[in-house]
Parts: structure tokens; C-alpha cells; sequence
């Protein structure tokens, strides 16, 4: 089911910056949780956020639990060219997602 | 709820509660059961709005809310099992629905019909419960406004349900934040679909007509 | 949501309606809130290196009393006019009193056009938020927010 969501304007002027924001669906297990009878609960995490603009690296997060649960990181670029970005989130327990978004710079 | 707290509602782009929204709409298309009928096959485009905020509705003789009614709507015309109360798929699909109607003011009406489980409804809503003995009235309308431990206490219009609360960190029914309430006071906690539950939110969607639903809202 | 665990025996006090002081029910046990303390600032010199941090150019923008823990909206924006030579490389965002210091780590750049973030983050209890920004000429510049932290009254315990 859906995972990731990133909102990217579809257009803009070259050399203007633009807000990207981005969410990505997960629990964000802290690890420092317990279970009614004392276990703690494993630390499951999304831990990387990298964003690359025409294949270059524009934005980089490293997330912690204290991330809240379906984290949402809103960041800026500058819109140099048209193309494409795209937004690859790591994590705990193999997690992996992926989105991209095209934008026509004018 | 604090202005940041009703960014994050009116952010319907990333709003937290987004993730149940995209897959409502999935399984709103989905082909379900023998027929392989999705719940779009038969509800066109649009169809949904102004449901919502009549919901709950009398049928047979029964108080209904929404996800029961997607239920049988699955059972009946999909011949589909029925989804589980607090189950991200009914979660998705009622939120799916009761977003077609947001904005739009609550209409539910006290005639003939509704009278007597809007009356079992009031009486519930009045009648003190659990250990610590204290009845829906008497928080959320004789002292609404003032706080409890550090919470706003609200009138608790239930405006925009199924909801994003921050404290489950995930989307929940009224149903489930009116059990939360009930094990607050130490009462034993209705069970999901129950009749009495149904009524006290058909009372509590009257009590708030006219005000505009909010779905998916988010709260602390 | 971890502040769930210390604070929970409060519970029938707080509802009984005396009226309790945010940052007087969510204390600490002095032992932890030493560790947790050190553990700030381990992290904050492992930033650093070591070098001075100066109060400026950085801007945190947290509510001051939070509807909820688990879900806190933040942002940080650095005064910088984000070019190759002068930019802001990174912002990192800790708090004082979660079980582990750190929030989020960002990496910006030159590319970034604006050295601005905004997240939601998870606050455990009453205490400092501390905004970092280590800029291209090694230096580094903080703002804090000081946060109140309240329990929701009504929980399920675990009973949804």
C-alpha cells in the first residue's frame, strides 16, 4: 500500500528556490518502548532520507527515533534545470522506498 | 488544539494522515468477492459527497454508522468478509468516504425517526460511568474550555472522524477515542458496534449539526 | 510517548483535578536526567569536535507548550546567503531530554538556495530543543527553545 509521498512543484523559473516536501508512511518503533509485560519493543526506523537532482546529490537527512511516527521532512533546492528528482529512504530491517518527481525548469 | 496542530489538518498534501486517504482510494477500486464488484463499480464519481455527514443513519430499525455500513456493503453486495473495527483497511475506506464530504455542515436531525436513539444517545452522554464516576456532561459541557492535566478539555464535536490523533500517532474512529474516554474513567469500555456506542454517536453528531466536517482531522 | 512510563502512576492525581505543573509531574529521576544530560552533550562535541558554539544566525521555531509529545512540528532556518563559499553545511537538531539526543541530521549545500528545514519530532519531556548549524568555514551557531511537554488526560492503556 502507499509508502511515500513527495510533493515537488511541477514547474518553476531557472535559479529560483523551491520547498520540497516529503513523508514517508512508517511507524518509527523508537526501540526505548515496552510491551504490557516489560519487553522492549525493537528499534525500527527509517535512518536516511537522500534526495539527488539529475543525479546529483542535493539533500541528505539522517533520522533518529526521536523522528515523530510518518516523518515528514520539508527542504529547499534550487531549480537549476529540468529533470527529474529522486528521493530514496533507508531504514531498519531492510526498509527501502523510493519516489521521484519530474520538474520543467524555464 | 494548538495552531500548529491545525496546520498539519489543513496540509492535505502531507498531512499525517494522508497515507490511509491514498490507500482508501486503492481499495476503493479494488475488485472485491465473486462478482469482482469494487466499491467504485457501483458508487460513481462523487457519489460519496454529502454522505458522511449524515452518517449515523437509521435502517431497519438500527442506528448505523459509516464503517458499518461499508461493512455491509461488503458483505452484501461483494460478498466480501467484512473488514475488523480499527482495521487500516476500514480506516481507509471511511476516511476515503467521509473526506468527499469535507466541509460540509453535519446534518443529522431530531424527527421522528432518530427521536429514540438520539434520546438513548443524551442519556448516555449524561449518565456517570466508571470508577471515577463522571459522565460525558459533565467535562465536556460544564467545564469545556478549562484544562485537564495540561489538555484543553474540548466540547468534543466529533467533526472530523476518523481522525489523526497525535497520541495514537495514527488515524482512529470515534468509536475507538469514545472507548479511549471510557477506560479514562475507568468504565469498562463498550464493545466496537455496539448499539449504545452507535447511539452515543449519533447523539454526538447532532449535538454538533451544522458544524463543518473536518475529516481527516488531527488531534492531540 | 516514553515519558508515558514514568509519569503514568500521576494519572488518577492529575484527573482528580489538582492541578499540576507540567514541568513538575514529567520530572526526571535525577540519575537518568544526569546521563541523559551527558549524553547531550557527548553528542553536541562529537558535532562540534570540540569547537565553540555561538548563539546566532540559526532560528528554531518549536511551540512553546506542545498539544503532544509524540508529534512535535519544528523548523530551523539559518541566515546564509548560501553560496559555494558561504553556506550552511549541515543542521543538526537534539533535545535535551529524550532517551537519545539526537532529532535529525541535515545535509545542505550551496544547491540548497535556502537553509531551511522543517520536520515533526518526537519530545519526551520538558526541556531544551536545540537547533546546531556548522557553516562551510567550520564554524558553528545554535538557537534553543525551551519546550513544556504535558501528558494527554485520557490514555487506553494499551487498550485500543
Amino acid at each position: 500500500m502507499a509508502r511515500v509521498v513527495v510533493n515537488v512543484p511541477a514547474s518553476a523559473k531557472r535559479g529560483e528556490v523551491i520547498e520540497i516536501r516529503t513523508l514517508a508512511g512508517h511507524a518509527m518503533e523508537t526501540g526505548f518502548r515496552r510491551t504490557q509485560t516489560g519487553e522492549l519493543i525493537p528499534r525500527d526506523i527509517i535512518t536516511l532520507l537522500v534526495c539527488t537532482y539529475n543525479g546529483v546529490e542535493v539533500f541528505r537527512a539522517e533520522l533518529h527515533p526521536a523522528m515523530a511516527a510518518n516523518p515528514l521532512i520539508s527542504f529547499t533546492t534550487v531549480a537549476t534545470e529540468s529533470g527529474t528528482l529522486e528521493f530514496k529512504w533507508t531504514g531498519d530491517n531492510g526498509y527501502a522506498a523510493t519516489q521521484s518527481a519530474s520538474i520543467t525548469v524555464v | 488544539m494548538s495552531p500548529e496542530t491545525r496546520a498539519m489538518q489543513d496540509d492535505e498534501a502531507t498531512g499525517p494522515a494522508v497515507f490511509w486517504l491514498l490507500d482508501g482510494e486503492a481499495l476503493w477500486k479494488r475488485k472485491e468477492g465473486p462478482a469482482g464488484a469494487a466499491c467504485a463499480s457501483c458508487h460513481g464519481a462523487g457519489s460519496m459527497k454529502g454522505v458522511a455527514v449524515r452518517y449515523p443513519k437509521i435502517a431497519s430499525g438500527r442506528v448505523v454508522n459509516l464503517e458499518q455500513q461499508i461493512n455491509v456493503c461488503r458483505t452484501e453486495r461483494q460478498k466480501a468478509p467484512p473488514w475488523a473495527y480499527e482495521s487500516r483497511e476500514l480506516l481507509a475506506v471511511t476516511a476515503y468516504v467521509a473526506r468527499e464530504s469535507r466541509g460540509m455542515p453535519i446534518r443529522i436531525e431530531w424527527n421522528e425517526a432518530t427521536a429514540p436513539f438520539l434520546k438513548a444517545g443524551r442519556e448516555a452522554f449524561n449518565r456517570r460511568q466508571g470508577q471515577l464516576n463522571l459522565s460525558c456532561a459533565q467535562c465536556h459541557d460544564d467545564n469545556w474550555g478549562k484544562r485537564l492535566a495540561g489538555s484543553v478539555i474540548p466540547q468534543a464535536h466529533p467533526t472530523g472522524y476518523p481522525i489523526y490523533r497525535l497520541e495514537w500517532e495514527a488515524l482512529g474512529s470515534l468509536e475507538r477515542r469514545l472507548r479511549n474516554c471510557m477506560v479514562g474513567v475507568r468504565a469498562e469500555p463498550t464493545t466496537y458496534g455496539a448499539q449504545e456506542l452507535v447511539e452515543l454517536e449519533l447523539f454526538l453528531m447532532w449535538r454538533a449539526r451544522g458544524m463543518r466536517l473536518e475529516t481527516p482531522a488531527v488531534r492531540p | 510517548m516514553t515519558a508515558r512510563i514514568t509519569t503514568r502512576r500521576q494519572f488518577l492525581t492529575l484527573v482528580s483535578g489538582a492541578l499540576v505543573a507540567g514541568g513538575a509531574a514529567a520530572q526526571l529521576e535525577p540519575n537518568i536526567q544526569a546521563l541523559r544530560a551527558a549524553a547531550l552533550e557527548a553528542a553536541i562535541r562529537k558535532i562540534t569536535g570540540g569547537k565553540p558554539v555561538r548563539a546566532g544566525k540559526v532560528k528554531l521555531q518549536v511551540p512553546p507548550l506542545v498539544d503532544n509529545g509524540n508529534t512535535v512540528p519544528l523548523s530551523v532556518s539559518v541566515q546564509s546567503p548560501m553560496t559555494a563559499a558561504d553556506h550552511v553545511a549541515a543542521i543538526h537538531v537534539l533535545t535535551e531530554k529524550n532517551p537519545q539526543p539526537y532529532v535529525v541530521s541535515a545535509y545542505l549545500g550551496p544547491r540548497a538556495g535556502r537553509a531551511s528545514i522543517t520536520t515533526r519530532a518526537r519530545i519526551a519531556d520538558t526541556g531544551k530543543v536545540i537547533a546546531i548549524a556548522q557553516l562551510s568555514d567550520g564554524s558553528f551557531w545554535s538557537d534553543t527553545v525551551a519546550v513544556v511537554v504535558t501528558l494527554s488526560a485520557c490514555l487506553e492503556d494499551g487498550l485500543i
